[in-house]
């Protein structure tokens, strides 16, 4: 059910982003948005890898795995943020609906290209270790051990900037999901000219 | 006891070091490329290399050669370059990492017939990996540009003068080892390395082929990557996505 949620404006006034009623229920799915601290974080994340958890073991074809990935990814991250930063400095000369467009977009083709990869999680666990406070966002570390290989490292950026607790960013043993796709979404956009409305309409089969 | 040109190259190593501490890079910048047209000439030959010379080769090691025997030649391989981190723990004066790398070495190289088997894994003495790169950087040497070197890969300024550091000047094995076992340790270094172009594929294949800018995407994941291995904070590693709209 693709939510439409309108964007920071540019004059950088954040409007409600979605209505009321849609609002609590999110709430009553995602959990209620207390404040942030070291715990709601720590919740929020504990959830999310719960959720992984039961889609990965679920079974089911690729394509149902990636629609419940999408669900997820729609759920507990800032997709329009992540969206916006992955366009860069060609966000601020969008208008409001083809960021939209363009965030929801995204969140398809992020679904299709990490979801892909989730196959080999079958039979892994993801245990969260610790949470910091880094000021203006708390970062809940987790370790990951696919089957019987070291374990390596993720982390879970998570800010209430938005008006929810939500995660904006995971980071793989150092690499950001975030600066990543940065780049990539920079030499597809670069690629078409600037064109963000192209590339609204391409990313649909890319990822 | 140190050849000629171990003396040229503690010569030239020194001089790069000095240089490189002197010009560093803007603190609290994620990338910093002055080099970039000549590093993504270096990228398309690397990948060319890759698609046309190790994938190939890499599957078809993978799948000619049994388990056991691609392991075991890996091990031998990894065993050797243990004295070398020695070396780099005791610069770093981590001797904890130091006794620990050592044990191992003993152990497999012993109990694990010269290496080829990895008892110390099971015992939970595992490899504290160390380099010349990660000595600079404890000494307080920036990493410098990025550098993408042929052959080798992404890389920094830093981290590529300890790379030759590394296998020119301190690497003991090479010191000790005589013909034919220098070219058996050659040969286990190759299978090492088509060894794990298969079990990080879907990872590599995925910088270098599927997508947009594959130069910019193995920078940045070399980049953040090693930032994280050396716990190196100095350069400002991510992005905030609010920081815009504040």
């Amino acid at each position: 059910m693709p939510i439409s949620t309108p964007i920071l404006t540019l004059n950088k006034q954040p409007i409600v982003r979605r209505s009321f009623l849609l609002g609590m229920t999110s709430a009553m799915v995602a959990g209620p948005a207390f404040a942030l601290d070291k715990a709601t974080a720590t919740q929020l994340v504990d959830r999310l890898v719960a959720e992984i958890n039961r889609v990965i073991n679920s079974g089911g074809s690729e394509g149902k795995l990636i629609r419940a990935f999408e669900n997820i990814f729609a759920q507990y991250a800032d997709v329009d943020i992540i969206a916006r930063s992955a366009l860069g400095p060609a966000a601020r000369s969008a208008s409001s609906s083809e960021l939209n467009a363009f965030s929801r977009a995204f969140r398809g083709y992020i679904a299709r290209k990490y979801g892909k990869q989730f196959q080999e999680f079958i039979g892994s666990s993801i245990v969260v270790t610790r949470t910091k406070n880094r000021g203006k966002f708390f970062e809940v570390e987790a370790s990951v051990r696919l089957k019987a290989t070291t374990p390596f490292e993720v982390s879970f950026r998570v800010s209430d900037r938005s008006g929810e607790n939500l995660f904006f960013d995971i980071i793989i043993e150092g690499i950001s999901l975030l600066s990543s796709e940065r780049v990539e979404i920079g030499a597809l956009l670069d690629s078409r000219n600037g064109n963000i409305a192209r590339l609204t309409r391409d990313l649909v089969n890319l990822g | 006891m140190f050849e000629y040109g171990n003396r040229i190259t503690i010569l030239i190593a020194t001089g790069l070091i000095l240089l490189l501490s002197a010009c560093g890079q803007r603190s609290g910048e994620m990338v910093y490329d002055p080099f970039e047209r000549l590093n993504r000439g270096t990228h398309a030959f690397n990948k060319g290399l890759d698609r046309n010379l190790l994938s190939p080769v890499s599957k078809g090691y993978t799948a000619v050669v049994p388990d056991p025997v691609k392991n075991g030649i890996s091990n031998f391989a990894s065993n050797l370059s243990l004295p070398g981190k020695v070396v780099n723990n005791i610069l770093q004066l981590d001797m904890f990492a130091a006794t620990s790398n050592t044990f191992r070495f003993v152990i497999n190289s012993t109990f694990g017939l010269a290496g080829i088997f990895d008892p110390s894994d099971s015992m939970g003495l595992e490899e504290r990996d160390a380099d010349f790169g990660q000595t600079l950087q404890r000494l307080g040497v920036g990493e410098g540009a990025y550098a993408e070197l042929p052959i080798f890969g992404p890389s920094n300024m830093r981290d590529g003068i300890g790379l030759i550091v590394d296998m020119v000047l301190l690497d003991p094995a090479s010191y000790t080892l005589k013909s034919p076992v220098t070219s058996y340790r050659t040969g286990s270094r190759v299978g090492e390395v088509l060894q794990k172009r298969q079990i990080y594929g879907d990872q590599i294949d995925e910088v270098l082929y599927e997508s947009a800018d594959s130069y910019a995407q193995s920078r940045l994941v070399y980049l953040q990557n090693r930032r994280f291995q050396l716990k190196d904070t100095s350069s400002d590693a991510y992005i905030d996505p609010y920081s815009d709209l504040e």
